[in-house]
């Protein structure tokens, strides 16, 4: 063994040497470039540059990454519960995970996008949809915790979303299934002219970030894949890919690819907002969860909503177009100026482009090729602004560096091939590992690109990583884009599936970022703010700890009284002022996740004590040196027991 | 030894003044590392062949696989699909005049032969019952290269583009069809 590694050792110098002398200029463009280490490397205490948010696709979360590093630095729970933390298993998160359906403890996270203020990314919220049971949640990027989730009634399949407005007005989402509407009991093979495809538009209240339904678009029943708003001179539209307008409902793989071309759907969300405003659209009965957690009180609320404002496409004049868009479209991408929309034909090798003032021009002169179910079908040859021939396999997103270029990923081909738009000529394509779904240029999809970096979010590993049983992790790789060619310079492993991600300068969110809650505003109903109002209270067969937690005990940190069949809720406040001091709270046997609670904080967890005993609870995160030592013990008596309520701290 | 060398590469490499070159070494063993070259390149043994290693290992399409080599398209052939590949024989390539395919194989028309390539590979998954359909169906089939190429049948053989099917083979990211004559793009 030695002696190879003086073999290998001699042989890399030599290499070297030859290197070091050699000339420079015959250097091949492999897939990682010389100096890649150095390019990613983020010395130990420096940041990055960049935040990047990554969906966790079914795994229902959102995650956080460094770039150019890579490193993960937080996964934020959203539409799953999160053990990790007490998300969804906590009194006070639950009510984030109610639908009309009921507690549903997980969530198939997509497209995350991060709010605009004229056209640029401001950082105040991300937003992300849930495509299984529609919904849309808001997640605060000052504190990085889920702030709202809105569920979306009278939709399926909440793909088409979930992307904002350049003045962060409206939140789309559009239905991927197309759906009875309202849902009734019917026969499948009848849904041709009956389903439909409901498109919804949220509004997205200025100060406060929360969500309503503004009103549903009623359109008809094909499949809405991707949307983009329009920016810049385009702003007021919004752009949603269509599939399936064959219609189909079985062997979706063929009898959905039938047309020659489906269309992307523009729609004037600002005509209908006047209609709308003025009185216009129907009322329909529906039922929907509401779900907004209060910074205050750290404590969330579900309401169930019963009626939306529907509106007819065909009730609103100038409303709505279809733009011919060849093969599927996926992704519909808007350029920086807002000119170009970009339509990804996912069984195309060509890239269609269309042209907004062309469309504005075709709409003037009513230059139609037809209609679907009323709807004006615009003429291909009228908007087209030009194709990007033979570009690849499988097109199916693209977004902007804003100097003119644009990048598309292409799943078949398994390759991101960037291009110049006007000249729609191909400038360079680069392999990615593998079968790519989305890329991400922070600011890509905005006014305002960053313009450096791409993460190319891949659906396959196979043999990058080393083999963990059936399932390898997915992956994310990171381009430098500065120059004429695209650089890969990092393959990093990401959390579930990274449908879609969004980036964002770090400095924007740094000086945002929420370090404590203040003890002097928690509003928490069952709130202890100091260790002398610490107590237990019994109400009936409910006993109430009003806990606290400080380096390094509980208080109180002995309880008696407690009895078999009793629900025990402890409210536990954490006394910490101090930057990243969170403690853990866990009682044994309970059926439900630990606490984390961070300073200033207050978190209730139940637990249904079934045996006689003396049983502890302690911290679960290693908080200070006496860690160990932090620990209490409840005494469970039986049924009916005379053993009084009883508190104590030494 | 090893930190001595080290040592020595570092001096060397500053004294010339090109600092980049330490590492450039590891760009090329980068570069030769079997992961860089895409999925075609990964030796599974216990997964079912997909369309690619069927043709390698198949003595009737050395000339389908020298092609699909010199298109540079093997990355699209190993993806997961699911796709069908109609594939020609080796004597069907020869049907095509030596002189005309010696040409396509040239590296200059590259784009020329993964075009025609493309034109045998339908996305998604058609076995024998779903050509069926679309021949019931009057529905023509929509290949990669943008056209579409029709269905028929005689009797009990299904032919496409005119050509027809000779045996049907299930790969791990779709269905293989051989054929015996090449399906050449329209234009």
């Amino acid at each position: 063994m030695k002696k190879i590694n003086l073999i290998l050792s001699f042989a890399i110098l030599a290499s070297m040497m030859v290197s070091c002398g050699g000339d420079n200029s015959n250097k091949k463009s492999g897939a990682l470039v010389g100096n890649a280490a150095e390019r990613v490397y983020v010395a130990p205490g420096e940041y990055d540059e960049y935040y990047a948010f990554l969906s966790g696709g079914f795994s229902g979360q959102l995650s956080v990454y460094g770039l150019p590093s890579g490193r993960l630095f937080k996964v934020i729970p959203v539409f799953s519960q999160n053990p990790e933390n007490g998300y969804g298993y906590n009194e006070e998160t639950k009510p984030m995970l109610n639908t009309s359906f009921g507690f549903i403890p997980w969530g198939d996270a997509h497209h995350p996008d991060i709010s605009q203020t004229n056209g640029e990314l401001d950082g105040r919220w991300i937003f992300i949809n849930e495509n299984n049971t529609p919904r849309i949640a808001r997640i605060d990027l000052s504190t990085f915790q889920t702030a709202e989730i809105l569920e979306i009634p009278n939709s399926a399949g909440n793909h088409s979303s979930s992307f904002i407005t350049e003045n962060t007005e409206y939140i789309v989402a559009g239905t991927r299934f197309s759906v009875p509407s309202p849902q009734k009991d019917m026969p499948i093979e009848e849904m041709k002219g009956t389903f439909k495809g409901p498109l919804t538009f949220i509004s997205i209240h200025p100060e406060t970030g929360n969500l309503n339904i503004e009103f549903q678009l009623i359109m008809p029943g094909f499949n809405y894949d991707l949307s983009h708003p329009g920016r810049n001179k385009s702003h007021g539209w919004f752009f949603f890919t269509t599939y399936n307008t064959e219609e189909a409902n079985s062997l979706l793989e063929v009898n959905a690819s039938q047309n020659d071309k489906d269309y992307i759907a523009a729609v004037n969300w600002k005509v209908i907002e006047q209609y709308v405003k003025n009185g216009g659209g129907t009322k329909m009965a529906v039922k929907y969860a509401h779900n907004i957690l209060n910074e205050s009180t750290h404590t969330a609320t579900s309401t169930i909503l019963n009626e939306i404002t529907t509106v007819n496409p065909l009730d609103v004049p100038g409303a709505v177009y279809y733009l011919p868009t060849p093969k599927s479209p996926h992704g519909c991408d808007v350029d920086p100026s807002g000119e170009y929309i970009v339509g990804s034909g996912k069984l195309s090798t060509d890239l269609t482009v269309h042209s907004f003032s062309k469309m504005i021009k075709a709409i003037e002169e009513k230059n139609f090729a037809g209609e679907a179910y009323g709807i004006p079908i615009l003429n291909f040859e009228a908007i087209n602004a030009g194709v990007v021939k033979q570009a690849g396999l499988g097109p199916l997103h693209t977004e902007f560096d804003g100097k003119g270029n644009g990048y598309t990923s292409f799943f078949i081909s398994s390759e991101i091939v960037k291009w110049k738009l006007e000249t729609w000529e191909v400038v360079d394509r680069q392999p990615t590992f593998y079968s790519i779904g989305h890329l991400m240029i922070p600011g890509g999809n905005s006014r305002k690109p960053f313009g450096k970096y791409m993460v190319a979010l891949n659906k396959i590993t196979k043999d990058r990583y080393l083999p963990t049983g059936p399932e390898v992790t997915q992956s994310a790789q990171l381009f430098d884009i500065t120059g004429e060619k695209m650089e890969l310079l990092l393959d990093f492993p990401t959390v579930g599936e990274p449908h879609y991600a969004a980036g964002i300068a770090a400095e924007i969110l740094i000086k945002n970022s929420k370090k404590i809650y203040p003890l002097a505003e928690n509003k928490h109903p069952h709130v202890t703010l100091s260790e002398k109002d610490a107590k237990v209270v019994r109400n009936g067969n409910e006993v109430h700890i009003y806990m606290t937690m400080i380096r390094s005990h509980f208080a109180p940190d002995n309880i008696e009284g407690v009895q078999v069949g009793d629900k025990v809720f402890f409210h536990v406040t954490n006394l910490e002022q101090d930057y990243d001091v969170p403690h853990g709270f866990s009682m044994i046997g309970a059926n439900t996740s630990e606490l984390l609670i961070m300073p200033g904080e207050t978190r209730t967890s139940t637990w249904e004590p079934k045996r006689e005993g003396v049983w502890p609870f302690y911290c679960t995160d290693f908080c200070s040196a006496l860690h160990q030592e932090m620990q209490g013990y409840i005494r469970v008596s039986a049924k009916g027991s005379s053993v009084p309520l009883k508190w104590s701290l030494d | 030894m090893i930190i001595l060398s080290c040592f020595l590469l570092f001096i060397g490499c500053k004294n010339s003044d090109k600092t980049e070159v330490t590492v450039e070494s590891a760009t090329e063993s980068a570069q030769n590392s079997p992961s860089n070259k895409g999925q075609a390149f990964i030796e599974d043994e216990d997964a079912t062949p997909n369309a690619l290693r069927l043709a390698i290992n198949s003595p009737d399409h050395t000339t389908l696989v020298a092609a699909v080599q010199a298109a540079e398209v093997e990355n699209a052939l190993v993806n997961v699909g699911p796709l069908t590949v109609f594939a020609p024989t080796n004597a069907a390539f020869n049907k095509i005049d030596k002189a005309t395919l010696d040409e396509l194989l040239k590296p200059e028309n590259k784009s020329k032969l993964a075009y025609i390539l493309t034109n045998h590979v339908a996305p998604s998954n058609y076995p024998m019952e779903t050509l069926i359909k679309n021949v019931e169906k009057g529905r023509p089939l929509y290949m990669a290269s943008g056209q579409y190429v029709d269905v028929t049948q005689e009797g009990e053989d299904i032919f496409i583009g005119g050509t027809k099917i000779v045996a049907s083979i299930k790969v791990s990211n779709g269905w293989v069809h051989v054929i015996e004559d090449v399906i050449l793009p329209k234009n």
